[in-house]
């Protein structure tokens, strides 16, 4: 099994990382994983991206054009990575600021509403871990433990409260996915 | 059960410095490897091992730094990025004048000038030809992973130890950003006088205590004399050739045509083997680990039982001189590269194999 992420949004969304902690996930189950940022003068509200791979075997490039996934929550990302998911793939979406939705035909897309969700539960930090929820719903390839140990490893010990808030996020997530 | 870890390539070689019982870090920020003295300033070594670390007011301040830590016969190193690395070029000449060993971090972007933040790989020519002035080289090691980013730092300095030269890691903006599994290296403790006396007695300036004075120079007036140690130095990068030269070879068994490529070309240049051979062409890579001293002998004899070569690097065009310069004339060797901090794409580098050696030939 190789799954190959692209994760794209604002600056402060999260996006890097969820993909830290997806990528930790999957060293709590023996995979090799690969984390590759859009690195350059960035800055909040910027554009931010993020690379991740699992695999169960070594990873070749961790620069790619063409994504089994990718997690999409800006228009601009939407704008350069729609093209850039592999036919038979997935395009997971925040329609929250989405003015041109996705149209691929050959592309399973599905909708997560995590800005919308985070707002009503009064928490807007959760946005990245209900995003994830959704992605895990639609592609189970971590399991829901391994994710937990994965924060664990993730957050530094002053944090470690908040996991359960994090893993509740996980699964609003996973209940509020739709395919588009 | 040494410990697994999600961590940066930059981060790991911070961490790998301090568990391999480096003794001291002398630097100056720039992207994008700024996160190495980040995270030797905060992990706050000086209170577990004892390892200095320095942030210096300029890049020609800490290679100097390093030249004295070196003299004393300590596991001294820097790190920087192409603009940093090229302000220490007059420091890297007198160590290596000196015969003193320290380990050089080049976590490389695009340029020239201060060019950009990009990664790029435009810096084998300064790297591996002695980027400074006379004859003189570094002993330079390219990691393809951050697992390898921490594995070069004791084995840089074990190298740089065994010539009395310095050794550069030369890796770039992907490697170094990139977060990998990285198995870290147990802790070693950093050598005590005793130790340093045992291994570098004949020359580290320890203090004289009844034994002549050790000078740590690289000036020789005489030019009879400075034409032997030349010889001296040029004997050492034979030795060099001959006993560490290293590279890996992926899927050359039965391919057909060879990538050649380093650092993070070479991991982009794994996909475009995966893309090739769906395409039913006997792609295969051979990957220099050292770039000085070139693994000649095994590309050479690779050569003698392929169709073409295709040197894949982020650069107009520096390694492939080394490509050409060392295989059978009649083999085809073409060169495909992006620069100024754009990184090539498996598919792209597929393409060129076709268009530039395939249909060429």
């Amino acid at each position: 099994m190789t799954e190959e992420i692209i994760i794209a949004g604002f600056g402060g969304q999260g996006v890097l990382s969820m993909g830290k902690i997806l990528a930790y996930s999957g060293i709590m189950q023996d995979q090799e994983v690969a984390w590759m940022p859009s690195y350059g003068p960035e800055m909040r509200g910027g554009t931010a991206n993020v690379t991740v791979i699992l695999s169960d075997e070594r990873i070749s490039s961790p620069v790619l054009t063409r994504y089994d996934t990718a997690i999409i929550l800006n228009q601009q990302s939407m704008d350069k990575f729609e093209e850039a998911v592999k036919p038979g793939g997935t395009l997971i979406y925040d329609p929250n600021g989405i003015t041109r939705p996705p149209t691929r035909p050959d592309v399973n897309i599905y909708k997560i509403e995590g800005t919308r969700l985070a707002a009503e539960a009064g928490n807007p930090k959760i946005f990245n871990m209900i995003v994830l929820g959704g992605f895990l719903k639609v592609k189970p390839i971590v399991l829901l433990d391994n994710v937990e140990k994965g924060l664990a490893k993730s957050l530094p010990a002053r944090h470690h409260h908040l996991i359960p808030m994090n893993i509740e996020a996980i699964r609003t997530g996973m209940k509020h996915v739709e395919r588009d | 059960m040494a410990e697994i870890k999600l961590m940066k390539g930059n981060e790991v070689i911070a961490e790998a410095a301090i568990r391999c019982g480096c003794d001291g870090y002398f630097g100056y920020p720039i992207t994008p490897q700024s996160e190495v003295m980040e995270t030797l300033m905060a992990r706050e070594p000086w209170k577990e091992t004892g390892m200095v670390v320095l942030q210096a007011e300029s890049e020609i301040a800490a290679i100097n730094m390093v030249y004295g830590a070196a003299a004393c016969g300590k596991r001294a190193m820097t790190s920087s990025s192409s603009p940093g690395i090229s302000l220490k070029q007059e420091g890297l000449t007198y160590l290596a004048g000196a015969e003193l060993p320290c380990l050089v971090v080049d976590v490389v972007r695009g340029g020239p000038g201060l060019g950009t933040i990009q990664p790029a790989q435009s810096d084998y020519f300064q790297a591996t030809r002695g980027g400074g002035h006379g004859d003189y080289h570094l002993l330079v090691l390219a990691p393809a992973s951050v697992q390898e980013m921490n594995d070069f730092v004791s084995l840089g300095f074990d190298l740089a130890f065994k010539y009395r030269n310095p050794v550069m890691i030369l890796a770039d903006g992907v490697i170094g950003q990139m977060m990998e599994k990285v198995q870290l290296a147990d802790y070693s403790p950093r050598w005590t006088d005793d130790d340093i006396e045992r291994i570098s007695g004949k020359w580290a300036l320890t203090g004289k205590k009844g034994r002549d004075r050790h000078v740590a120079t690289s000036l020789e007036l005489d030019s009879y004399k400075q034409e032997i140690f030349n010889h001296k130095l040029q004997a050492k990068y034979r030795l060099m050739q001959e006993n560490d030269a290293r590279h890996e070879e992926l899927h050359c068994e039965d391919a057909e045509y060879i990538f050649v490529a380093y650092g993070s070309s070479a991991r982009i240049c794994q996909k475009s083997i995966q893309l090739c051979r769906e395409q039913g062409i006997k792609a295969g890579l051979f990957r220099p680990v050292t770039l000085y001293p070139f693994p000649r002998v095994p590309l050479r004899a690779l050569s003698r039982r392929v169709k073409g070569f295709m040197a894949v690097e982020m650069s107009a065009g520096q390694m492939v001189e080394d490509v050409r310069l060392t295989v059978d004339a009649n083999v085809p060797v073409e060169h495909f590269g992006r620069y100024g901090g754009v990184i090539p794409t498996p598919d792209e580098i597929v393409e060129a194999l076709k268009k530039q050696i395939i249909s060429a030939s």
